[in-house]
């Protein structure tokens, strides 16, 4: 057992607004700069739509993650993007890079207009123009382009995960009776087999050791792109104007000062978790050679139950401190993925073993026409799994690599949990109808509560439980901690030249 | 294969430092969003290098109780992405003045020392007026000093009060709680110029007329943190995950707690997304819904099984029991007005007996008149205002029945209007006949009315419904289909569920409504049947229940002596506020442009309500007669100057101030004076000088806002509708040339160059709100908190308050030439709310047709002497005055006294001193937060103590307990910066917050029996003013949506090719907060770098469009131009452009209207007025600022919508 620790995430859907405050505290303080414009370190996506960069998902394209050879008895991991790069004269021609098209054209307003413009017979305007030639532009494209579209025949029907599912089911996602959508907060997963760091030709991309956080070494970065290409998730982004790519670096300088990230921090929808994990960095290998819809449970196997003394013990072998085997235990993402088996990763099937999980969306129930064209709306008293506008298939896609009885597994407890708590404080859900429920999805009462306390009362210490980062251990390697607090900051100011 | 490296060696790593650099920062300061979003958000701004960086949540809000969610973090994208703005391009660092008039000013300036005769030549030259009035709006502004511009104001401000008078001259500012010196700063100068301080919350059709119309309450509704006790949440017009972001996760955390949630909404929009149902009701008919909602919770839970906790809560906090007298019209009946004490002989002598009312009481058999209606609030005997079961004449113990069903034989048929079908039902109705003075009278009781009304028939005779699926006879499940859309199934389940859960739980079932229903003509009609709900199931006053109204951020929590300094009441009184609905319905002449709208009335009323004829005038006449009368107020006041009137009466021999305004009744009543409102369009009743702070007034609320352009600024405007003719008129002078540009000057007071600063001719650069001290309450949270100065005004920059001290100082300096002695001045106000004027008009009698006397303050408005001392206006303005001192304040009818703390104030703050007096010092918006905060009832306990015991005297209760745990607490600027602080108990409100409970509205009034403001002291379901009779509206009713073409949207617009016409919807959106934030780079980028059109697929495919194409949009008021978004969320015929983008940014010409710039989303719009809501001089229904009067709706607007033919050109 080699025991690692990981600062993972837990995005609860069913409680995000997709508001996108998250998206502009990280694009505040990270990427408000040159070359940067148009990178979103943490971006929400109405579902279904074709996302950021558009159909990021489409791996057809953009040959992003892992895939298995075609050798059930002697399965092999490669990276999807070797298809195409088998050789190193490819380096300089990568045809899985996402252009601009993809993303978007960064723009602006001249603005300056509405101060400067001599009189004259009309009103003046401020004229979208380019950030990159400074010209008028045709806006065409943006970063959340399809935001609360829905049903929209341009783009949720171009949705990816849709492209198989049967002409009636598509179809009822036009239809106002039946149509759904929810909101997709994307950051970078901080993933354990991250595509990103394998295919770097440079080996600038890293996982610290002490958090598991993925970092492009902005020294080390040769631009060669490669990542930008291997991230599935298109969570890489190549920074034209210092040549180097950059990412979602889960805000570590805060982390360090013991302060979630920014967009963890400002989540208003209060969706966000984030604690450690404790996996056995062993089983790595094996838990992605299994067949898809097994990916998410082998998962599951590699994280440790860090009550379990075992555990802790090889915890403690494998050098992890004190402080950190606590902060597992007060985990609040140990709860939904390992303990409740409530959240799920995005895209199991990239191989990349994501460490975000996801609590899927419950959904209000369908309409249905009634007598003289009337709408009628489901009976039930909340949304249920049966009536539901979310079609299961759609979320398991998403999360479960194709298995539905892992997503189904999650609804069971939400709607448990809300029938058990409507029992308890209103009395016309019976306790034998609430216990039903509890049965049916495999828990008990005491985890009810737990999971009502975690879902709808957390405070932002329940939330985020940091782990403590010794900062003058690592310091120490470097300079004296004492000489640090005298001279942190001052930077390197050249001394005199003396002697002339 | 490769695996990641891990990598734990520092050397290896210390490039990390360059991500550390970056997050480093120098201070972080504590401040908010002075924005009308109600958030109300802390947040933490981070400078760095003397440049604020970036900002970030607070996460300090004290825990209320452990059993709720926290409030942090609270706020959103759009308050996140304010950090943008502060160096921004848009930012306005400087004065700037339209070229034009600098010119003329400069010229005039080289002739004129004296700079009120230089102004007096630039605006009498008619050509040069008209020359700068046509530049407004296109360019050509210039940088000027702040010497220059303030002079320029000045001696603006001082030629309009000398030629036209102090009422001529306009300040808007909207929504003082987000920040409320900012807003003080302004209205303290307007108010001791004698100008006129306008209203908002009426005019953005933020306030609901429900509320007065049930309550007497402006709004008060439950914190957000209280929507996590109810168990069953019905979203109605509220879009609480774009418009409340940083509150729905309560919502979202109770469903998780078992509550149901429901949103009603036409689009399946985002906050539909959280729901368990989403009900698709047509726009705009919620009311039908509801109204059958309320015949099934009345058949089933009222009368098939009667909710004891139902009936009672109905007997104890509703007039549901009180009687109401049956007229009869030819051989039917109609209901009347409720029965007076003062009509029969036991209390015919009671003082106010017109205004107490009876029940039957159960124990003496007999009528009896229960305590706490209007009357005991205003006679002498102190004690008898409250709730309890009492009678009012011997203190004898009540019970009020509710139902003469069962109790006696005795039925009438009463007739009953259904304005859907423009039907009458005659239902029979259980009544007693009692004896009055004047003879026998038959009465039914509310309860049982409405049980007739909603069609319970309970087995009595007549048009009653004989189930549910009965589709003629109103209000079934099934008659609603038609309207709603919605299937009958969904109508009973939904009420049973309702019920069901309010029962189980004694009321915790919650309505959140917002704009979305609002701002329809019949809003009030709507909310009605909404709250009808509520009070049948007894959910109003309990956590978790209540009506919970969120449109605007209208809770200013320390009121009392926030007004006080806001509107100078520490110098002089009364203030002048007008209700800017009137105000522009009137002088942007939109009037000229509306025909008459009458309402079919399906019943006939008896002849002695004469009044009939309110519902079949012209709107601006209806207006003119609630001038007249002390309904509404009406600045500019007279044809003639409110300084020279009184030279003139002085001069006609008028000695004291009662012979002044004895002479003033005489000259209207001789015709001899004239309201200005009669004749709006001669020149001397114009508006002249208009002050916009804080606000965008001439954009994100211009309902209307070509007709502002054309009639106020006399620019460029798009309008093709023609004026109608003039017989539409009988009171109003009408002139054949509507006048435009009837402003002299607007002045703009901003810190982004916004609409308004565009077409504004002045435009002074503010401090923006990372930039300023301030304070901040909302509704949505009971915390206050500050905004702060993290770094000092940018630029040339000062605080809203310094500019308005800068200008008091400057209008100071000019009056020693021109008002060296103090002058008098005649303000006429409207009767007010929370007086005895509340009691001035038991009947609609008009003395300008001879119906009575005029009798100032009672039949028509009051006429108030004050004086203005205008050299020392200046010194004034940075003082706290001496009436503070002397007179305390008094909110809500609640008197409070500070004498004490005003001249500890003197010793313990800073004071200043002029002409041998020492006053505490308002230099600067810090010391007067500091004095707001040391006086307000919810922020020093003793105050709040006091107001108690004030409140105790009155309604002769125990409440002091509410206020003895904290009276020793007291919060200055420092506590609140530190951490926000919870306010404290108080009875100018009425949420009980002991012990950490969550605010929910009207707990006081049901937990400790104070009566509401109303008529009957408690709920009404009933509403018997002789308008709401004659209009119909007296119960809960439905009313149709007017027709489009009664509105004149499309009476000269066609289709020009492939067209479609559609219902124009504007609601709140996500991307900024009405026109703030819309022009921000980062919420552009995060929409469509547009604000676009939202239209359904079938809608865009019959006009050929496809998203993102550019399209225009129109009708006879204007055109907007922007780019379709479809989206198969929207249903057909209806679209939606989110409220309010910007003029400024990437909008296109319109090529239907002369390749003109188009306009924005207010440009297809025109403000309608509801005539019913001008009543006044009658309990509830009389006006208070932002309280009572119509409201700016603007929802039943049609256009027209094509492809823009070519590519957009700018």
């Amino acid at each position: 057992m080699k025991v690692r620790s990981q600062v993972s995430m837990v995005f609860h859907l069913d409680k995000c607004i997709g508001c996108h405050t998250c998206s502009i505290a990280c694009k505040n303080i990270w990427t408000d700069r040159e070359g940067a414009e148009y990178m979103w370190w943490n971006n929400v996506e109405t579902k279904p739509g074709v996302g950021f960069p558009t159909q990021w998902e489409d791996q057809e394209k953009y040959h992003g993650g892992w895939e298995l050879n075609d050798k059930p008895k002697n399965p092999e991991l490669k990276l999807k993007l070797q298809n195409r790069l088998q050789t190193f004269a490819n380096l300089f021609s990568n045809p899985a890079m996402p252009t601009m098209d993809d993303y978007y054209e960064p723009w602006t307003y001249k603005y300056g207009d509405l101060f400067s413009s001599p009189l004259g017979d009309d009103q003046p305007t401020a004229r979208p123009i380019s950030r990159v030639d400074g010209k008028p532009i045709d806006i065409e494209a943006g970063p959340n382009w399809d935001d609360d579209l829905g049903g929209s025949n341009i783009y949720a029907v171009n949705d990816p995960l849709l492209a198989d599912m049967r002409a009636e089911e598509k179809q009822r996602l036009f239809s106002i009776e039946q149509l759904f959508y929810f909101y997709m907060p994307r950051i970078c997963n901080h993933c354990l087999n991250a595509a990103c760091g394998a295919s770097c030709p440079s080996g600038a991309i890293y996982k610290r050791a002490e958090d598991g956080v993925v970092l492009i070494n902005q020294d080390k970065c040769r631009a060669w792109r490669m990542c930008v290409s291997a991230c599935p998730y298109k969570k890489t982004y190549y920074n034209w104007s210092t040549g180097k790519s950059e990412k979602c670096i889960l805000c570590y300088p805060r982390l360090e000062s013991g302060q979630s990230p920014a967009c963890f921090h400002s989540c208003v929808g209060r969706i966000r978790y984030l604690g450690v994990l404790l996996y056995d960095a062993d089983k790595i290998p094996d838990a992605l050679k299994v067949p898809d819809e097994q990916l998410v449970q082998r998962q599951r196997e590699m994280i440790l139950d860090p009550h379990d003394p075992k555990v802790v013990a090889a915890a403690k072998e494998s050098g992890i401190p004190d402080g950190v085997i606590t902060a597992a235990q007060n985990s609040p993402v140990y709860q939904y993925v390992k303990k409740w088996e409530m959240a799920l990763p995005l895209h199991p099937e990239y191989r990349t073993l994501p460490m975000l999980f996801y609590v899927p969306p419950l959904l209000p129930v369908l309409n249905a026409t009634g007598a003289n064209g009337t709408q009628r709306v489901e009976t039930d008293l909340f949304s249920s799994l049966e009536n539901a506008r979310v079609p299961v298939r759609y979320m398991s896609r998403t999360l479960a690599a194709g298995n539905d009885e892992l997503v189904i597994k999650s609804y069971q407890k939400m709607i448990a949990v809300r029938l058990y708590k409507r029992a308890e404080t209103v009395g016309d859900v019976t306790k034998e109808e609430a216990d039903a429920a509890l049965a049916k999805a495999g828990m008990t009462a005491e985890e009810a509560k737990a999971i009502y306390h975690l879902t709808s009362l957390p405070n932002y210490q329940e939330r985020f439980v940091i782990p403590p980062y010794s900062r003058e251990g690592d310091i120490e390697e470097l300079y004296d901690p004492q000489q640090r607090k005298a001279e942190a900051g001052f930077g390197r100011s050249q001394g005199a030249q003396r002697g002339l | 294969m490769n695996w990641i490296e891990e990598i734990s060696n520092p050397h290896a790593r210390q490039w990390e430092e360059f991500y550390r650099n970056r997050w480093q920062h120098d201070r972080v300061v504590r401040s908010t969003h002075g924005v009308n979003c109600t958030g109300s958000c802390s947040w933490m701004i981070y400078v760095k290098d003397g440049i604020v960086t970036w900002e970030l949540q607070a996460l300090d809000y004290p825990v209320l109780n452990n059993g709720l969610p926290p409030y942090e973090p609270r706020g959103c994208q759009r308050g996140i992405s304010f950090s943008w703005y502060q160096y921004s391009p848009i930012r306005v660092k400087h004065p700037y003045i339209r070229g034009v008039l600098v010119d003329l000013w400069r010229k005039a300036k080289e002739t004129h020392q004296d700079p009120v005769e230089a102004w007096t030549a630039v605006i009498e030259d008619e050509a040069g007026r008209k020359a700068f009035h046509q530049a407004r709006g296109k360019g050509g502004f210039r940088r000027t000093s702040w010497d220059e511009v303030t002079e320029i104001i000045a001696a603006s401000t001082m030629y309009t009060i000398k030629k036209y008078g102090p009422d001529r001259i306009i300040g808007f500012s909207p929504i003082p709680a987000m920040s409320m010196l900012s807003y003080a700063g302004g209205s303290r100068l307007i108010q001791m110029l004698g100008a006129v301080s306008m209203s908002f919350y009426d005019w953005y059709s933020d306030l609901p007329p429900a509320s007065p119309e049930t309550w007497g309450e402006q709004t008060d509704v439950a914190e957000s943190a209280d929507w996590f006790n109810s168990k069953y949440i019905v979203s109605v017009g509220s879009n609480m995950s774009m418009t409340r972001t940083p509150d729905v996760h309560f919502a979202a955390e109770a469903r998780h707690n078992g509550t149901k949630l429901v949103v009603f909404a036409p689009d399946f929009n985002q906050v539909a997304k959280y729901a368990d149902w989403w009900v698709p009701v047509n726009a705009g008919q919620d009311g039908a819904f509801w109204m059958a909602v309320n015949h099934v919770i009345m058949n089933e839970f009222h009368y098939q099984h009667p909710t004891p906790y139902f009936l009672d809560y109905m007997k104890r906090y509703t007039d549901s029991p009180f009687l109401v007298e049956l007229n009869e019209v030819d051989g039917k009946y109609v209901p009347g007005r409720m029965v007076r004490a003062g009509q029969v002989e036991r209390t015919k002598d009671v003082e106010n007996g017109e205004w107490k009312f009876l029940v039957w009481d159960e124990i003496s058999n007999a009528p009896r008149m229960p305590q706490g209606s209007l009357g005991f609030r205003w006679q002498q005997q102190k004690g008898q205002w409250n709730l309890e079961p009492k009678d009012g004449l011997d203190g004898s113990e009540i019970q009020a029945q509710l139902t003469f069903f069962g109790a006696t034989d005795e039925q009438l048929s009463v007739s009953f209007a259904e304005f859907g079908e423009g039907k009458s039902f005659q239902r029979n109705v259980p009544v007693r006949t009692i004896e009055t003075t004047n003879g026998k009278v038959t009465v039914a009781t509310i309860y049982d009315l409405l049980m007739a009304q909603y069609g319970v028939g309970r087995g009595l005779e007549g048009d009653y419904p004989a189930d549910y699926d009965d589709e003629n006879l109103s209000y079934t499940p099934a008659w609603q289909e038609r309207y709603t859309g919605i299937d009958r199934q969904t109508v009973i389940q939904f009420a049973r569920e309702w019920a069901t859960t309010a029962e189980k739980t004694e009321g915790k079932c919650m309505i959140i409504i917002g704009a979305g229903v609002n701002h329809w003509y019949h809003n009030n009609l709507i909310y009605r049947a909404c709250i009808g709900a509520l009070m049948l199931t007894g959910c109003v006053g309990r956590n978790g229940g209540g009506l919970n109204h969120y449109v605007g951020q209208e809770k200013l929590a320390p009121m009392a002596p926030w007004a006080s300094i806001a509107f100078a009441l520490d110098w002089q009184k009364p203030p002048r506020q007008m209700n800017s609905p009137s105000f522009h319905y009137i002088n942007s002449d939109q009037w000229r442009y509306e025909r008459t709208y009458t309402e079919p009335q399906p019943v006939s009323r008896p002849e002695v309500e004469h009044h009939r004829d309110m519902t079949q005038e012209h709107t601006l006449d209806a207006n003119i007669r609630a001038v007249r009368m002390g309904w509404l107020p009406s600045y500019p006041q007279f044809n003639v100057s409110s300084l020279e009137i009184i030279r003139k009466a002085e001069q006609a021999g008028a000695k004291s101030d009662a012979e002044i305004r004895q002479w003033v009744v005489d000259q209207l009543k001789s015709g001899e004076l004239k309201f200005a409102v009669q004749d709006p369009d001669a020149p001397e009743n114009w508006p002249r000088l208009w002050f916009i702070w804080r606000g965008n007034a001439l954009n994100a609320s211009a309902k209307g806002q070509e007709y502002f352009f054309k009639h106020y600024l006399g620019t460029h405007n798009q309008i093709i509708s023609d004026e109608v003719d003039k017989s539409h008129f009988k009171e109003v002078t009408y002139r054949d040339e509507a006048p435009e540009g009837k402003f002299d000057l607007v002045v703009d007071i901003n810190f982004r160059m916004d609409t308004s600063a565009l077409y504004s001719d002045i435009v002074l650069p503010t401090a923006s709100w990372y930039e300023k001290d301030d304070l901040n309450t909302t509704d949505m949270h009971s915390f206050i908190h500050p905004l702060q100065m993290a770094v000092p005004p940018s630029w040339e920059s000062k605080s809203d308050w310094d500019i308005f001290k800068i200008l008091a100082e400057k209008f100071s300096e000019l009056a020693p030439t021109h008002f060296p002695e103090p002058v008098r001045d005649l303000v006429a106000m409207p009767l007010q709310h929370d007086t005895p004027a509340e009691m001035a008009q038991a009947h609609i009698r008009d003395w300008a047709k001879g119906e009575c006397e005029p009798i100032p303050g009672v039949t028509m408005p009051n006429f108030v002497v004050t004086e203005r001392d205008y050299v020392n206006l200046g010194k004034r303005f940075v003082s706290l005055g001496p009436k503070v001192e002397q007179e305390g304040f008094a909110v809500h009818g609640i008197h409070m006294e500070v004498g004490d703390l005003y001249r500890e104030i003197l010793k313990s703050k800073p004071t200043v001193t002029w002409n041998g007096q020492t006053y505490p010092s308002l230099e600067n918006a810090r010391d007067g937060a500091n004095i707001i905060l040391g006086l307000a009832p919810e922020t020093n306990g003793e105050v709040a103590y006091r107001a108690f015991k004030a409140e105790e005297e009155r309604i002769g209760l125990k409440l002091t307990d509410l206020a003895e745990p904290t009276r020793a607490v007291r919060m200055d600027f420092k506590d609140v910066v530190r951490q926000p602080r919870r306010l404290l108990n108080s009875p100018v409100w009425t949420g009980i917050m002991t012990d950490g409970r969550p605010y929910a509205a009207y707990t006081l009034n049901v937990e400790r029996l104070v009566p509401w403001r109303t008529l009957t002291g408690r709920q009404h379901f009933y509403l018997d003013h002789e308008g709401y009779l004659a209009y119909g509206e007296h119960l809960p009713t439905y009313k149709p949506r007017p027709d489009p073409l009664a509105f004149g949207d499309l009476e000269k617009s066609h289709s020009e090719g492939k067209t479609i016409q559609l219902n124009y919807l504007t609601p709140h959106a996500k991307w900024h907060i009405h026109s703030n934030y819309f022009d921000n780079d980062r919420m552009l980028t995060l929409s469509r770098g547009i604000e676009p059109l939202w239209i359904s697929e079938q809608d865009a495919k019959a006009i050929g469009v496809i998203d993102n194409d550019w399209v225009e949009a129109y009708n006879d008021h204007g055109v907007t131009v922007t780019r379709a978004i479809v989206s198969a969320r929207i249903p057909p015929g209806i679209c939606i452009l989110y409220h309010a983008p910007e003029r400024t940014v990437s909008l296109p010409k319109s090529p239907m209207r002369g390749n003109k710039r188009a306009g924005g989303h207010n440009s297809p719009t025109r403000v309608h007025l509801k005539p019913s809501l001008m009543v006044g001089g009658y309990g509830q229904f009389t006006y208070s600022f932002n309280y009572w009067g119509p409201t700016g709706v603007n929802r039943d607007t049609f256009i027209l919508v094509r492809k823009l033919p070519g590519k957009p050109e700018f």
